[in-house]
């Protein structure tokens, strides 16, 4: 038997020239983790801030500058890479049964542009901040805004190429290195889940760099291509911006989908219901997802046709998320369910991933959009899904596969109370905001008039609670490392080929290849007790 | 503030808040399917999560025979929802539709919005900053524009949004229905004091609006200060019916199709006589050389809703 991954070679050396995709995980995951924490540390004074109608902490710009940091850092820092580089890396070859990714080196090579434009972004933020908001909307960020818009700007870009070339490694990992007899439809649907977010890295992630490049065009050389003032049109930048960025929220929830459709037939001990239609359903979400992106639009000035057509096609790709929350819960039927700690987040996301698509239909609904858009609605809506589905199905998926990862167990009792913490706590937060929105607050307000403030004082509060959530994992698991039980190779029972190696896995991840079963997850609900 | 207001801000937690036009009701009644509707979904899948997982619950002495597939079932609950979701997108379309299309009798009212603040004038000239007189019942159609960054118009008490636009005119009407005082905000993120650039909405019964109206200083209505523009500027040098050079006739020109010189028509809209006035070479009329020179920093936005409200006023019998 040869030495575990994390035994092969003990210097900071060792790991940082790495090219095990197993390894190159483990950095990621240190990696976004502080930027999390970043981002994190924004929206605590920002919460901290709107607990009072006045603008009593920070100043205007400061408010500005923060919650643009918080976006920023979230979205491309944190969501975009999470589950994908973390999981994704961990477990794609591990779950096909290959010894690594198609292209270790570039792997290795996409974490150091990762790590480049998150360095390039953060000394933005350090050297005076950006106030755009996110979504960089024109003019504004090309002809009014005096902060460090060029600066940013060229973090996101260099990030996105660790994008794309990991969507690029995980696509030819999954068309060239699966184990023989591992047809499509015997993929676990992780692996589905890695398939369409990486077709959506690769074809979406392009036009973000194309639009980030006239953007900083139109401010370095005063080039008119969305300032008016030029001659230029403000909502091709829109329109460019939202073709990517729409795109984007699948990147997030996809994966994330993926981790729960594993975790929900292990702890009911029951094979997940409707298979195929779940691997169709990622597929459908893929390609129909890049066709809704003018929903952003509808009070834009855009035409009334196309707000149609856009109103419509955003119906039509609710109907895959709807099949997928239904699937998950008919395989809890006739199950034999635990409650381990993935379990509950799995659980939790399925609670808030449905509010938060049905409170997108809201928002796909022309009328009723007119009234919510940009306000406090939309951004309860889109955290229901980025951080109430993605977020929580990160946590979800670190918990079901630390085991593997690390070789030991963490504590059962605080995990479990853990995961309900950040349910409560993320509900107490954001469940207000819908509310708030719905009387009219906008988003993006650093003041406020003072009726919205009991609303604004449970979400702070909420915010609080969310915080416990968040930190508790990060000391016990922490704490694990070395202090954990021995995990043993297969903890939860579960079927997969990642479950047929040791934990931690060897560097060349299988001693001997792993066997394909007749169908994929050949749970059987009255089979012996777990392990563990 | 208003004795309305007040009431309206202490029930700060009614579900819907005010609704005080006629566009509201129709919004909130949409609204109010829509909880009914995904309220009994989610509550629905609730109870069954909850259901399974207590029935189903590691250890509890049930019957556990793998069910057949029920490719049915699998069938129904895709096509039930896709033939619910057609109903709300036409209900929700009818009414944005609906929301588009201001009845030709509106009110019209000019709002330019800068950083930040909201700049808006009546058709008599009377203009306001960052309030909005209108009276109660009639419906009121404004033309907006910006002369900076994107800035959106909201109005919760009426459910209605519009972001306005540098380099363009964007629309929005309703018809109030309720005295009293309304929040007005900016909506699109406009920058450092982005959350303080709000108003308010003042309606008011339609004879109260007369005499508001005519209270302010004595000044000529957009229109005649349009006219006055128009000859100012040297634009009735050419288009004018004495004049030698061969310019459209620019009377009754608003709302009139119009034949373009690469063949395309266009409805000459307040969007057509903007960009004709700053941009002449985009669309030439049918027939006529691009002789016209640019007037784009020579005149405010004020000016050139001014000239079109000159130009709209050569359309009606009530010339200014």
């Amino acid at each position: 038997m040869t030495t575990s991954y994390l035994d092969d070679g003990l210097t900071i050396r060792s790991w940082l020239t790495t090219t095990d995709h197993k390894r190159i995980a483990i950095l990621y995951a240190i990696a976004i983790t502080c930027f999390f924490f970043v981002g994190g540390a924004a929206a605590t004074i920002i919460r901290l801030e709107l607990a009072t109608p006045q603008g009593d902490l920070v100043s205007h710009d400061a408010y500005n500058k923060l919650f643009t940091a918080h976006g920023v850092i979230m979205v491309w820092l944190f969501l975009i890479p999470s589950i994908p580089s973390v999981l994704g890396n961990f477990l794609l070859p591990l779950m096909i049964g290959a010894k690594d990714l198609a292209f270790p080196r570039l792997n290795l090579m996409s974490w150091y542009l990762y790590v480049a434009g998150g360095l390039v972004t953060l000394e933005a933020l350090f050297l005076g901040g950006v106030d755009t908001g996110w979504t960089f909307y024109t003019p504004y960020s090309t002809m009014f805004s005096n902060t460090y818009v060029v600066l940013t700007l060229t973090g996101v870009f260099i990030t996105g190429f660790s994008s794309i070339l990991t969507g690029l490694n995980f696509i030819v990992t999954i068309h060239t290195l699966r184990a023989r007899a591992m047809g499509w439809f015997k993929l676990p649907l992780f692996v589905w889940g890695m398939y369409a977010t990486s077709l959506i890295l690769v074809l979406a992630t392009p036009v973000l760099a194309i639009t980030v490049l006239l953007l900083i065009a139109e401010r370095l050389f005063q080039i008119g291509i969305f300032d008016p003032a030029f001659g230029g049109d403000p909502l091709l930048f829109q329109h460019l911006f939202w073709f990517y960025s729409h795109p984007a929220v699948y990147v997030m929830i996809l994966p994330a989908m993926g981790v729960v459709s594993e975790i929900i037939p292990c702890f009911a001990r029951r094979p997940i219901f409707g298979y195929r239609s779940m691997a169709y359903a990622i597929m459908t979400i893929a390609s129909v997802g890049f066709l809704v992106w003018g929903h952003h639009m509808f009070v834009s000035g855009q035409s009334l046709t196309a707000s149609m057509v856009f109103s419509l096609l955003s119906f039509i790709v609710a109907i895959p998320s709807a099949i997928k929350v239904f699937n998950w819960t008919a395989t809890l039927y006739k199950g034999s369910i635990r409650f381990d700690a993935p379990m509950l987040y799995a659980l939790g996301f399925v609670g808030l991933f449905t509010i938060g698509g049905l409170t997108g239909l809201f928002l796909a609904s022309l009328a009723l959009d007119v009234h919510l858009t940009d306000t406090y609605f939309v951004v309860a809506h889109f955290h229901y899904i980025m951080v109430g589905g993605a977020v929580m199905a990160y946590f979800a998926g670190l918990h079901f596969w630390w085991p593997k990862v690390t070789g030991r167990l963490y504590p059962e009792v605080w995990s479990r109370i853990a995961a309900v913490i950040a349910f409560i706590g993320f509900n107490l937060t954001f469940f207000p905001q819908f509310l708030l929105g719905i009387e009219g607050m906008p988003r993006r307000y650093h003041t406020y008039p003072p009726q919205f403030q009991v609303l604004n004082l449970f979400s702070s509060a909420g915010a609080g609670v969310l915080a416990i959530g968040y930190l508790m994992p990060l000391v016990y698991l922490t704490w694990s490392i070395r202090h954990g039980a021995r995990a043993g190779d297969n903890p939860w029972a579960a079927k997969g080929f990642e479950w047929q190696t040791r934990s931690p896995p060897p560097t060349d991840n299988f001693d001997t290849p792993p066997t394909v079963p007749d169908i994929v997850y050949d749970y059987v609900a009255d089979e012996p007790e777990f392990a563990r | 503030m208003a004795a309305d207001t007040d009431a309206a801000l202490s029930s700060g937690l009614q579900l819907l808040g005010t609704t005080a036009s006629a566009q509201a009701l129709r919004t909130d009644a949409l609204f109010l399917a829509m909880v009914l509707l995904c309220g009994t979904v989610a509550l629905t899948l609730l109870v069954l999560v909850v259901f399974f997982a207590i029935r189903y619950r590691r250890g509890s002495n049930v019957d556990r025979t793998p069910p057949r597939e029920l490719r049915g079932v699998e069938i129904a609950w895709t096509i039930a929802p896709l033939l619910v979701f057609f109903g709300i997108f036409g209900w929700a379309a009818r009414d944005f539709v609906t929301m588009a299309d201001p009845p030709a009798d509106a009110l019209p009212i000019t709002v330019v919005a800068k950083q930040w603040m909201w700049k808006l004038q009546h058709r008599n000239g009377r203009r306001e900053i960052n309030e909005l007189h209108v009276p109660l019942g009639e419906p009121v159609v404004a033309t907006m524009t910006s002369e900076d960054v994107i800035h959106s118009f909201f109005i919760p008490a009426f459910r209605i949004k519009q972001d306005v636009v540098p380099g363009r005119y964007t629309r929005l009407w309703f018809t109030a229905t309720q005295l009293g005082e309304f929040s007005l905000f900016c909506s699109e993120y406009c920058g450092s004091e982005h959350s303080q650039m709000t108003g308010r909405v003042v309606v008011m019964t339609p004879a109260d609006y007369g005499r508001w109206l005519a209270s302010g200083p004595a000044q000529p209505s957009t229109a005649q200060y349009g006219f006055a523009l128009f000859r100012q500027l040297g634009c009735s040098g050419c288009h004018d019916a004495r004049s030698t050079i061969h310019a459209p006739l620019l009377d009754g020109i608003y709302g009139r199709t119009t034949h373009l010189q690469d063949g395309r028509t266009v409805v000459a809209d307040a969007n057509y006589l903007r960009d004709s006035i700053l941009v002449p070479g985009k669309d030439v009329v049918a027939g006529f050389e691009p002789m016209m020179p640019s007037y784009a920093g020579q005149v405010s936005e004020e000016d050139i809703q001014a000239l079109i409200a000159y130009l709209q006023s050569t359309s009606k019998r009530d010339a200014p």
